[in-house]
């Protein structure tokens, strides 16, 4: 029992630890001081409406969503099928390839993102958008393949060889048998390329030019100039999305696995 | 012709080594035959030739005269029922049942007709909403065997089926799947690695070892006649010692005793064999006589319904099973006689 009190209270600990900080914030965007500080004098939601009215924040979020939604598509239309093989089929170099796959996961992001830069901005000169949509899209695969790949490594090969003896063919088992079973991987993978993605400082810096500037980036130009509680507040609403994302995630995916 | 023919089928991952090697098997219509053999010795790779799971390196596979050595797994029209059931976790029963006959774009009332027949044939008229993981061990059993009759297939192949079950069910489910594959008058092929299993279950088995099938008959005739010494040592005969053929049914052993053999005779056979129940043990009566060879016991191990002996013999070692109204010591001088028409001859 002691032992488990001790437990408890070091866990308390870290938790503080990590939520105090976040806590502030939230408090913050609410203050009326025109600098971010704590404690808050008043109480006002025009750091909320300011953010609504910055057309920099509202730009830079839009796309930041554009990119990260479509790259993650991307990811995943070729990335389920690549796992699949990887998983499944007698691929020459498969370990090594796997490793690959988790290399930029490993490799500093600044690294990555100057990699990126040299290829796709000024060896092939891709327009701007294409670049960062192609670098994100980079960015995302890995999460596809590893967390996708360990899914179907779990799921029992008997079931698509059992479905072949009834009738079907390699294709229809794997819509008609493998998918409906791999969807919490499929969802799991896409949270975490689509944050990655939303989230990602360097490989957006790099890839974006005059006049495209995504959110992380121009959240980062906003403090260098203001320090004003506008930021705290845009920080309160991007949690609040990630929120209800993983709330709406949590729901279908356990609907999904009842059914 | 038999309704199922596998002729000199070969097959090799690394076309070095062989894992079947001149496999040739010919089941007859409505047949239940049994793959015997321990792990490794080519029974699972066997099944999944005849499922198209594997295509064989030679030979040839026939069913209803058809050759269908080359053609794909989808289109073979077998049902298959797995160790591990697989069933679809995302699927109910009745979904799960009719997965086949939607794929075969069945009339949706002709469908359901189906799945509630065979439902009902397998016991599982109340299960049909249920998903996969709200079911027993046996009940999943039972809708893998559904899923795989409803399609009316030529042939139903079942890989050690049982295997995962408890002892009672198991019994229990031996007697169901041949109740049913009577009923349906389906020709089956049933792999497992337990004797007694397939013996109950069979009307022909083959036991195979290393790639070859080594004795191909009915359970009887396995049971009682082994070809050859593995199949002898598979069957539970524990006892093995060298012959000299002397003549026809007459046979030297090492310290000269003569051994007499009412059973097949075989030229160039020398490997007496005899099971530990089948030898008659009485204390030593210092007479030599056929058939009778005397030793001294070294081990006596206590198998409930008798005691096992294991007797220190001048051609060997022997075990012999005795019921408990006479018991041995170690250390004990006994004669050991072993009836004609019980000694076997590989």
């Amino acid at each position: 029992m002691r032992k488990n009190i001790g437990l408890k209270i070091f866990a308390g600990l870290v938790f503080a630890f990590l939520l105090v900080p976040l806590f502030i914030i939230i408090v913050t965007s609410f203050g009326t001081n025109s600098t971010i500080q704590f404690p808050i004098k008043g109480f006002t939601l025009d750091w909320y409406s300011k953010v609504f009215d910055n057309e920099a924040f509202m730009d830079s979020f839009f796309l930041s969503l554009q990119v990260a939604f479509f790259a993650t598509l991307l990811a995943l239309i070729i990335g389920v099928p690549a796992a699949y093989s990887l998983a499944r089929h007698k691929v020459f170099g498969r370990n090594w390839i796997k490793s690959f796959f988790l290399s930029p996961t490993i490799v500093p992001g600044l690294v990555v993102g100057y990699a990126m830069y040299q290829f796709i901005v000024i060896k092939f000169q891709f327009p701007i958008i294409q670049g960062l949509f192609l670098g994100h899209f980079l960015i995302c695969l890995p999460y596809v393949i590893r967390v996708v790949g360990s899914t179907i490594e779990q799921l029992d090969f008997s079931i698509e060889e059992v479905s072949w003896t009834l009738g079907c063919t390699k294709l229809q088992a794997f819509i008609k048998v493998v998918l409906p079973n791999i969807t919490s991987g499929i969802f799991a993978s896409f949270m975490l390329a689509f944050i990655n993605s939303f989230n990602n400082i360097p490989v957006s810096q790099f890839l974006s030019g005059p006049g495209v500037t995504m959110l992380p980036t121009s959240l980062m130009n906003y403090i260098e100039y203001n320090y004003d509680p506008s930021v705290s507040a845009l920080s309160v609403i991007l949690m609040l999305g990630t929120i209800v994302l993983m709330y709406v995630i949590e729901k279908t995916l356990g609907l999904a696995s009842i059914s | 012709m038999s309704y199922v023919e596998l002729k000199d089928i070969r097959v090799s991952y690394d076309n070095k080594a062989n894992i079947l090697k001149d496999l040739n098997l010919s089941i007859e219509k409505g047949e239940l035959v049994s793959l015997l053999g321990p792990s490794g010795c080519g029974k699972t790779t066997t099944l999944r030739v005849i499922a198209g799971l594997i295509e064989p390196n030679d030979g040839e596979f026939l069913v209803d005269t058809q050759n269908l050595t080359k053609v794909p797994v989808h289109k073979r029209e077998f049902g298959m029922v797995f160790q591990s059931y697989a069933l679809f976790p995302h699927l109910t029963i009745k979904e799960n049942v009719a997965f086949g006959l939607k794929l075969r774009k069945e009339k949706k009332n002709s469908i359901e007709k189906k799945v509630k027949d065979i439902l009902a044939i397998t016991g599982l008229e109340e299960l049909g909403d249920r998903y996969p993981k709200q079911l027993s061990g046996g009940q999943r059993q039972r809708v893998a065997l559904a899923r795989a009759l409803v399609i009316e297939p030529k042939l139903l192949l079942l890989d050690e089926p049982l295997s995962n079950l408890d002892a009672k069910l198991r019994l229990a489910m031996r007697i169901e799947i041949k109740r049913i594959q009577r009923q349906l008058g389906i020709t089956s092929v049933f792999v497992t690695h337990d004797q007694e299993e397939c013996f109950s279950i069979s009307d022909r088995v083959a036991v195979m070892n290393k790639g070859v099938i080594e004795q191909f008959d009915t359970p009887e005739e396995i049971y009682n006649n082994p070809k050859t010494e593995f199949v002898a040592r598979f069957i539970g005969f524990e006892n093995f010692f060298e012959l000299t053929p002397t003549e026809e049914w007459n046979y030297k052993a090492i310290d000269g005793t003569v051994f007499h053999s009412t059973r097949d005779w075989e030229p160039g056979k020398h490997t007496g064999t005899i099971r530990p129940d089948d030898i008659e043990i009485t204390r030593n009566s210092k007479q030599t006589e056929n058939n009778m060879v005397s030793g001294i016991i070294k081990v006596r191990t206590f198998l409930g319904k008798s005691y096992q002996y294991e007797v220190e013999t001048p051609i060997g070692k022997l075990l012999a099973n005795k019921t408990d109204d006479v018991v041995y010591q170690v250390g004990d001088e006994v004669t050991l006689s072993m009836p004609s028409h019980k000694l076997i001859i590989v």
